[in-house]
């Protein structure tokens, strides 16, 4: 599938699976399972710097920057206030304007404040971020943030980390199809078929982490999703056939004895 | 020797010299100014002026870079946040 690019606020990506740094036993393994994944944007939370111990190596060490987009996120935010800062953060540290926006609402779920973040990303466009919002699977807030500018949406698939799956797949059509930007699937992926799946509802990219990352073997989960999201994109455009309750046969019966 | 002052620097005390700029600290930390974004007393400032401000007691100073993430990992990622870390 050649010349398929995804094509967010002008900026043009090449891969449809996107993956995040966390949960990885050690910086090599994180490397290996990015170039296993195929993804060209990768995630990346804004923390202190360790100044106790410099001998600490950093991640972005291992990352090249000209290979990879860097989306910093507001992981761990509860509030407004608290993302807005973090993502202001995040570009003072110089990477771009991009930024995935998350402000959780619970610690159990990590759903999403979707009225705190429509109120985030509205002041954050504003600002000139490239704000991609971290959302529920609810096409009227996906629309309200489209409608404060956000260029895509992400809304997630299941809880962050839960490895459900789909969980909604009717809903996030719906988002599909009303919403005229970039949709990106986020969080709650299992396996390949989940990537797949979300692939074939018609999503322009799947982002995921755990999935990978708590893989038994993360590098070879990684292959697999990249093939996933993959399969699920030509499925998507090729179109499926319709569900019919009986049979039809695929052999004519012409030429029988 | 060079009189000193008590500033806070990620949550901890510290001791600097009282002429020094947050350039100097950073320096001094061994912490490279690429991909690091600086809070000064809760006002984010631009590489470019690293050198030009200077530091004064009871300054607090955050330190950020960038670390795996992709997904927050629970509560225990809220405790860590220096925002919650006060």
């Amino acid at each position: 599938m050649q010349n398929d690019p995804l094509i967010i606020a002008g900026r043009e990506f090449t891969s449809r699976l996107w993956v995040g740094t966390g949960k990885y036993k050690d910086f090599a393994e994180t490397k290996k399972a990015i170039e296993a994944s195929g993804a060209d944007v990768v995630t990346v939370a804004v923390r202190r710097v360790n100044i106790t111990d410099r001998s600490k190596e950093n991640l972005l060490d291992y990352l090249d920057p000209k290979k990879y987009i860097i989306l910093p996120n507001t992981a761990g935010c509860y509030n407004v206030e608290d993302a807005l800062r973090y993502a202001r953060l995040a570009r003072a540290a110089g990477v771009s304007d991009l930024i995935k926006l998350e402000v959780l609402g619970d610690e159990r779920t990590l759903f999403p404040d979707t009225a705190g973040l429509i109120e985030a990303a509205r002041i954050l466009v504003k600002e000139g971020f490239i704000v991609l919002p971290y959302t529920n699977d609810d096409p009227i807030v996906a629309q309200k943030l489209v409608d404060v500018g956000c260029p895509a949406v992400m809304p997630l698939a299941a809880p962050i980390g839960s490895g459900l799956g789909i969980r909604n797949p009717y809903n996030l059509k719906i988002i599909m199809e009303m919403i005229k930007v970039p949709i990106i699937v986020d969080a709650g992926v299992g396996t390949a078929s989940d990537a797949a799946f979300a692939m074939e509802l018609g999503a322009d990219a799947v982002l995921m982490n755990t999935a990978i990352a708590g893989a038994k073997d993360p590098i070879a989960m990684a292959e697999a999703m990249k093939y996933g999201v993959y399969a699920g994109r030509l499925a998507y455009k090729a179109g499926r056939i319709p569900r019919k309750l009986y049979a039809t046969a695929s052999s004519p019966i012409e030429g029988m004895l | 020797m060079a009189e000193t002052i008590q500033i806070q620097v990620n949550g901890e005390a510290r001791a600097c010299r009282a002429d020094a700029t947050v350039g100097d600290l950073l320096r001094d930390l061994a912490i490279k100014t690429e991909r690091v974004a600086v809070e000064l007393n809760l006002e984010i400032l631009d590489r470019k002026d690293f050198d030009g401000r200077s530091l004064h007691a009871g300054d607090r100073l955050e330190i950020l870079s960038f670390i795996g993430g992709g997904a927050p990992m629970g509560s225990h990622v809220r405790e860590r946040g220096f925002v919650h870390a006060e």
